[in-house]
């Protein structure tokens, strides 16, 4: 089994097209929604764990591709600005994944793309605006 | 065997001056004693990076052909208003000033991505900011528009100066209400689900000096990279509140002044800060020396972060309503553990004031004085203390 966390944004004409459950149906991946906005006439976006077998995971892409779909990983969506960040520790009790951690020997802070779920908390309360998220 | 500054000063221009930081005086003095550590340290360093609003910076600027009087008259530095009530070319500003029409702080919390703050960064990084100005046009000083580029380069002075900073002690905030709170100690989830603190504790200037015995009016200190002074006590400058019995204080007590040459500062130590839904700010960068006169000092930087502690105060209704209720008292070994206990329920933590950032001023200011760049003043007058009127 392989995990991947991606984008994956509908031109406007797929809005009404039930690709998830295509997804689920007939390439047997288990779908965690962690966020989405769907703009009617504009867009959709989803971030989702995509679960599933390697093989099945590569024609689930392949199908989405031909759909027009357009899916990419993750971590473009959220940036991290190391020069940025102090340091403060403000974000460390926000943040639900440990995504941002804090090493409390060096107290310094770190952030592991992987763990984010793009839950956005993060963003307001950084005083140095260390933290973008494109979503 | 009690020493002098000027003593110390020999040493530290003899490059042999030894200087520790705040955080590693403890251990040495734990291992050594007392008496044995106070003969052989000279100086130990502080410091602190958090943010501070009562910041800002004065300017002087180049005149123009013909002249302009901006006192008196309208200025803004990159659309943020600047004070303008002095002489001709002398303006001030203040690091929580914002753009009078910034459609992004319109909205509800309101993001402050741009103010004061963030002008003065950018002034430190080199950058060209936009000065416009309108006047009321004098016999002396005609010119009544200005709109044009300027840089720190293009100033004749340029001084940074802190009516308030390195608060001695700060509270700790929650929000005990049901809906999210914007605040200058950061955005507070309800229902007590964060704590945040803003204190390098241990490391903290005044923290390791409780009763002022070494800082004074006119302590030479590290400020935002350079070279800089405390110039007076700071505004709410309050040494009577209840103390430790290693006379700490128990709640925000002291402050400093602070005054020092913009020109020589950097920007990776004066940082714009932007705390949504409540305004701009500064982060400055502070370290001051401590020299080692006598045990009594050195005792008193051996203080460590467990030795400290705090007042949970709930910014939801206790702070805005004036109300001097404190939910408790935690420390700051606790608050840097990641957990506090108020009441039944474990509290989250987070810090608005860099302990890393800190470190690394102490760091660096302690390579300073050990490289002989930096010698000790001696302060010209004390800062009040807790039997002092003031």
């Amino acid at each position: 089994m392989k995990k991947r966390k991606v984008v994956i944004t509908f031109p406007p004409h797929l809005i009404n097209e039930p690709v998830s459950y295509h997804l689920i149906k007939d390439y047997d991946l288990r779908i965690n929604i962690l966020k989405a906005r769907v703009v009617p006439r504009e867009e959709g976006r989803l971030v989702v764990e995509l679960n599933g077998k390697g093989q099945s995971l590569k024609e689930a892409e392949d199908y989405l591709a031909g759909l027009g779909v357009r899916i990419e990983p993750l971590a473009q969506e959220v940036k991290f600005l190391k020069d940025r960040c102090t340091s403060c520790t403000v974000c460390i009790p926000l943040c639900p994944t440990e995504a941002l951690s804090l090493d409390r020997k060096q107290m310094l802070v770190d952030f592991h793309n992987d763990k984010c779920i793009v839950c956005g908390l993060c963003v307001p309360a950084c005083p140095f605006r260390a933290i973008e998220v494109m979503f | 065997m009690a020493k002098t500054i000027a003593e110390i000063n020999q040493k530290i221009k003899e490059g042999k001056a030894v200087v520790v930081t705040a955080e590693e005086i403890i251990d040495i003095t734990r291992d050594r004693g007392i008496k044995d550590t106070a003969q052989k340290i000279d100086v130990v360093t502080t410091g602190t990076f958090g943010p501070m609003c009562s910041s800002g910076a004065y300017f002087n600027l180049k005149q123009t052909k013909p002249k302009i009087k901006l006192g008196g008259g309208r200025t803004c530095f990159n659309d943020v208003p600047v004070y303008a009530g002095f002489a001709a070319a002398d303006v001030l500003l203040g690091a929580t000033a914002i753009p009078d029409d910034d459609p992004r702080n319109k909205v509800y919390p309101g993001k402050f991505k741009y103010g004061g703050g963030h002008v003065i960064e950018d002034l430190i990084a080199g950058k060209e900011i936009r000065l416009k100005g309108t006047a009321h046009g004098t016999d002396c000083y005609p010119q009544k528009e200005i709109d044009t580029l300027i840089s720190l380069k293009t100033m004749n002075e340029a001084v940074l100066f802190n009516p308030r900073n390195a608060y001695q002690n700060y509270n700790v905030a929650v929000n005990l209400s049901n809906r999210v709170i914007y605040t200058y100690m950061g955005v507070l989830q309800p229902n007590l689900r964060n704590a945040n603190y803003c204190s390098a504790g241990q490391l903290s200037p005044l923290l390791n000096d409780p009763l002022y015995k070494t800082i004074g009016i006119g302590t030479r200190i590290f400020l935002g990279g350079g070279e800089g002074y405390v110039a007076w006590p700071g505004t709410q400058h309050n040494p009577t509140l209840p103390r430790t019995k290693g006379d700490v204080p128990r709640s925000p007590a002291g402050t400093l002044a602070l005054i020092g040459n913009l020109k020589g500062m950097s920007p990776q130590w004066i940082r714009g800060v932007s705390m949504t839904g409540y305004g701009v700010s500064l982060a400055v960068g502070i370290g001051v020396p401590i020299p080692i006169l006598d045990e009594k000092i050195l005792k008193y930087t051996t203080v460590k972060d467990r030795d400290i502690c705090a007042q949970v105060i709930d910014y939801s209704e206790a702070y805005p309503q004036g109300k001097p209720e404190s939910m408790g008292e935690v420390n700051y070994a606790q608050l840097k553990s990641g957990k506090i206990k108020i009441g039944g329920n474990e509290v989250p933590t987070g810090g608005l004031s860099s302990y890393a950032k800190a470190r690394e001023i102490a760091g660096i200011l302690k390579n300073w004085i050990k490289e002989g760049k930096f010698v000790l003043t001696e302060p010209v007058a004390k800062l009040p203390g807790p039997d002092d009127t003031f």
